[in-house]
């Protein structure tokens, strides 16, 4: 008894060690990458026009370019994604091929997203004549982050207790009926991680972007014409590292990082905050 | 009476619609899978009308410029980075996702995860940067004698950046297991820890392999940021901070240089498709794993 | 929110309000690409008639050129209010591809085409030199290398500073580029004769961090063009020649290479506008200058 009392202790403290490790790891990136680049901001850098050779280029349309690219490929996965994430969990038979068709999902999510990038340049650039444009970039995108929404779908539906499930069906619902009323509430909040973990990727990307949205920005600030070449906030992250020859290319680098983190923050924020509050309307609150 | 069969019917028509979007879905996916992988393999089978499949799989010799393309130091080290990451990554995303979901004040929590999910959005470019002017330095001093980069820089920086996927999916799993198995198990005397040791890590299982796996997908497919840590010499790593190339940044290295339908790039295509298989066997291994160690 | 009336209502409403978006892109685009070839507007061509240019020019190719093109792009654009100049990067390769299969008009390069892209009709226009430097670490300490040193450096023979003269007991450490980068080409022609790199050492893929990799590994050597050499790495001479625009024009300084922009065919429309404004003596002289390459023209005088 008293052993057992003694390593449920232990394990506490452990655990608790784990969190301060975690957070101190990750106060210490953002730390880091915030502290470079606040001091960055400021009223032109947020909204005004990159420049090339001097110094006090601003990421405007970049910043505009990433959340246009965000929503489109959002738009173009989260159907697909979800919808196939909720086959897999309810409708399909397990059979091989279903199995089959699991493992190939989770296969694809570690191919290297430059291989995205040229199949994404190759099929919507090339063969769709879309040029490098946004769409393409999103459609591409789209590609890159199906794998993550079906696996997380097909989780947070299997995560629904089995009994929901059963008592909606001897009720008499049709099997939609009881995957919107009685699963969908319950499974909110695993869909709202592969939301977040889809859209965090989507706008950290850099590599695949490259081939197919391109560098340039329109001259129009916000442009919505999604067949123009749209140069996204990590995009141009990346080629100020890379390739630009502004003398203010690394300042420049840290304040779009610091802007990408909080726009991440942001967005975080706006998807979970209305889904708790769903979820606490859906389930009667927990 | 006509009433309710005819509400009836609309709900069996939805049914049947939505039943078919899902299918669509579904299908749709497996075409892009498919796809992709033919793409792939078509381009990287080619490799082989101009190199035996001895010379790709077991030389060491990696010179593309007279036509040599042994691919073997590739090989090895994705494999050693992957793994390493992997282990360094687990047993920490794992105690996080345990702290959040049982142990953490609820504030704490509400705290926490938003903001642990914010760093899936950071660009590879930042943590490769963070790496290369931090972390190498860094190992560099630590360890006299090298220069700070290799396979043990980028398998920190890929652990950091895969810990909040496996964090997030895995704490996911263990919120969503019934009450009920930790209430019957605490009701049996069991202190917090063994609930979570013999019941709840188990009945997440699940979950938590999921988001391992899923971690571990980034890991291997994971390239800028690798590429700035890990030197990139095309030759067998013979320490952790020994200047390697992994099959990642091999291909973003010359994929955009080359031209397309020589055999450097069907090679690079092939290294694609090998990554996919190795993908596919790590998977495998994890879930074969876990079914053996399952508790019925 | 997961009424299924409005998911199916929500679905066709982003079916519908996709098509409308690419409905209008469409056809802005199609009325622009109509003049990305043999542009209407354009074709009594010259300066005479640049208010009525319009239409859409795709570049993309090299990295190194693109800040290049990219400030050709802003400048033409003021211009010329009706055209679009999009640039995008990619690499020389991917560059020559699209061009060759006609998916973008322009291909930048900083290579000259070889191999299959001989016969693909490509037309050449040179549009730049581009300069670069050997750069060390700044706690190395040698001003000066000869290039047999500098060969005996990149081939792996000399692996420690001080066998150098001047230099420290101190580890060599070679930072390359990717085998397929046309500076590496470069060195490896001009400085290497041909000979092979050293396997050992560190890759980088672009010059940004090829400087940055220099500029904190101790002991460290590279090569980087010279817009992006500053105070965090040196750049020593090579054969005793410093880099200036004298010497490369003297020919004394050996380490540069030329910028490529390739068409498929002779260019026109607002393709050839905007070459012609690359080319023009203005830009030559001004922009390129400030972007710290050098105009092409320095070599032919």
């Amino acid at each position: 008894m008293r052993m057992s009392r003694l390593t449920d202790r232990l394990a506490t403290c452990f655990f608790w060690l784990a969190g301060c490790l975690i957070v101190l790891l990750l106060g210490w990136f953002l730390f880091k990458i915030m502290v470079e680049g606040l001091p960055q901001f400021s009223w032109h850098f947020l909204f005004g026009k990159p420049e090339e050779i001097l110094a006090g280029g601003g990421v405007g349309p970049q910043l505009f370019n990433s959340f246009y690219i965000l929503f489109l490929s959002l738009l173009f996965s989260l159907p697909i994604g979800v919808g196939a994430g909720i086959y897999l969990a309810v409708y399909a038979k397990t059979n091989r091929f279903t199995g089959l068709i699991r493992i190939s999902v989770e296969a694809l999510s570690s191919v290297p997203s430059i291989v995205f990038g040229l199949f994404g340049a190759l099929l919507f650039v090339n063969w769709m004549h879309m040029k490098f444009s946004i769409l393409g970039g999103s459609a591409t995108l789209a590609l890159l982050n199906l794998p993550v929404l079906v696996r997380v779908t097909e989780l947070a539906m299997r995560a629904v207790p089995v009994s929901y499930w059963e008592a909606s069906l001897a009720l008499g619902s049709t099997r939609w009926q009881a995957i919107r009323r009685a699963m969908l509430p319950s499974a909110l909040p695993g869909l709202i991680t592969g939301v977040t973990l889809t859209a965090g990727r989507a706008l950290g990307e850099s590599a695949i972007l490259i081939y197919t949205s391109g560098l340039s920005v329109s001259r129009h600030f916000p442009d919505f014409n999604p067949l123009a070449m749209g140069e996204t906030l990590s995009v141009h992250l990346w080629y100020v590292q890379a390739a630009a020859v502004v003398p203010d290319a690394r300042q420049i680098a840290q304040g779009s990082a610091a802007l990408l983190v909080i726009v991440v923050l942001i967005f975080n924020l706006a998807i979970a905050l209305p889904c708790r509050m769903l979820q606490k309307r859906l389930t009667g609150g927990k | 009476m006509t009433n309710q069969t005819q509400w009836s019917r609309t709900q069996k028509r939805k049914e049947s619609l939505m039943r078919l979007l899902f299918t669509g879905s579904a299908s749709l996916v497996s075409l892009v899978i498919f796809s992709l992988i033919l793409f792939v393999g078509y381009q990287g089978v080619q490799t082989f009308r101009n190199i035996p499949a001895g010379e790709f799989f077991l030389s060491t010799d990696w010179t593309p410029s007279q036509n040599r393309f042994g691919a073997l130091p590739f090989l090895c080290s994705t494999f050693l980075l992957t793994l390493l990451s992997v282990a360094l990554a687990v047993p920490l995303a794992l105690s996080g996702a345990v702290f959040l979901a049982k142990i953490a004040p609820r504030a704490v929590r509400e705290m926490l995860r938003p903001a642990i999910d914010l760093f899936v959005g950071i660009p590879s470019v930042v943590y490769g940067l963070i790496g290369m002017t931090v972390l190498v330095p860094l190992l560099a001093k630590l360890f006299p004698g090298t220069v700070g980069y290799g396979i043990l820089p980028a398998a920190l920086i890929l652990a950091v950046m895969i810990l909040p996927t496996i964090l997030s999916v895995s704490e996911d799993a263990i919120r969503s297991l019934p009450q009920r198995l930790e209430e019957a198990s605490l009701a049996l005397g069991a202190t917090r820890w063994q609930t979570i040791r013999r019941v709840l890590i188990p009945a997440a299982a699940p979950g938590i392999l999921t988001g391992i796996i899923l971690g571990m997908g980034r890991a291997i497919g994971e390239t800028m940021a690798v590429y700035m840590v890990i030197g990139n010499s095309p030759q067998m790593p013979k320490s952790l901070l020994d200047s390697t190339t992994v099959l990642t940044t091999a291909i973003v290295k010359d994929m955009p240089s080359t031209f397309y339908g020589t055999a450097w790039n069907n090679a690079l295509y092939l290294m694609a498709l090998v990554l996919l298989f190795i993908s596919l066997l790590l998977i495998l291994i994890i879930r074969m794993a876990a079914k053996r160690s399952e508790l019925s | 929110m997961f009424k299924g009336k409005q998911i199916t209502t929500l679905l066709l409403a982003a079916a519908m309000s996709l098509g409308l978006l690419a409905g209008c892109g469409q056809s802005k685009d199609s009325g622009a690409s109509a003049g990305a070839g043999g542009n209407t507007g354009a074709d009594n061509g010259g300066a005479k008639q640049e208010q009525q240019l319009s239409g859409t020019v795709t570049a993309s190719g090299s990295t190194a050129l693109a800040p290049l093109v990219k400030q050709a792009a802003a400048d033409f654009m003021d211009k010329n209010p009706k055209v679009t100049v999009n640039v995008t990067g990619g690499g020389s390769g991917t560059g020559l591809k699209n061009v060759a299969d006609g998916t973008s008009d322009i291909g930048n390069s900083d290579v000259a085409a070889e191999g299959e892209f001989k016969d693909k009709g490509l037309v050449d226009h040179v549009v730049a030199i581009a300069p670069f430097a050997i750069i060390t670490n700044n706690d190395v300490g040698i001003d000066n290398l000869s290039k047999q040193q500098a060969a005996d450096i990149f081939t792996g023979k000399i692996t420690n500073w001080k066998d150098i003269p001047g230099g420290k007991d101190m580890k060599i450490t070679v930072v390359h580029r990717p085998a397929s980068s046309g500076s590496r080409r470069l060195v490896q022609q001009i400085v290497l004769d041909g000979k092979e790199f050293t396997k050992e050492g560190i890759e980088q893929a672009e010059s940004g961090a090829m400087k940055t990799a220099v500029a904190s590994t101790s002991g460290a050597v590279g090569y980087v063009d010279i817009p992006f050499v500053d105070q965090t790495v040196k750049a020593v001479k090579f054969d005793g020649v410093a880099f200036s625009k004298e010497t490369v024009r003297s020919g004394a300084y050996k380490l540069y290479g030329v910028e490529h922009m390739y068409t498929k065919g002779e260019p026109a429309g607002a393709v050839k506008a905007f070459l012609d404004f690359i080319m023009s003596k203005d830009f030559q002289e001004r922009r390129v200058e400030e972007l710290k390459f050098l105009p092409a023209s320095l070599l032919s005088k």
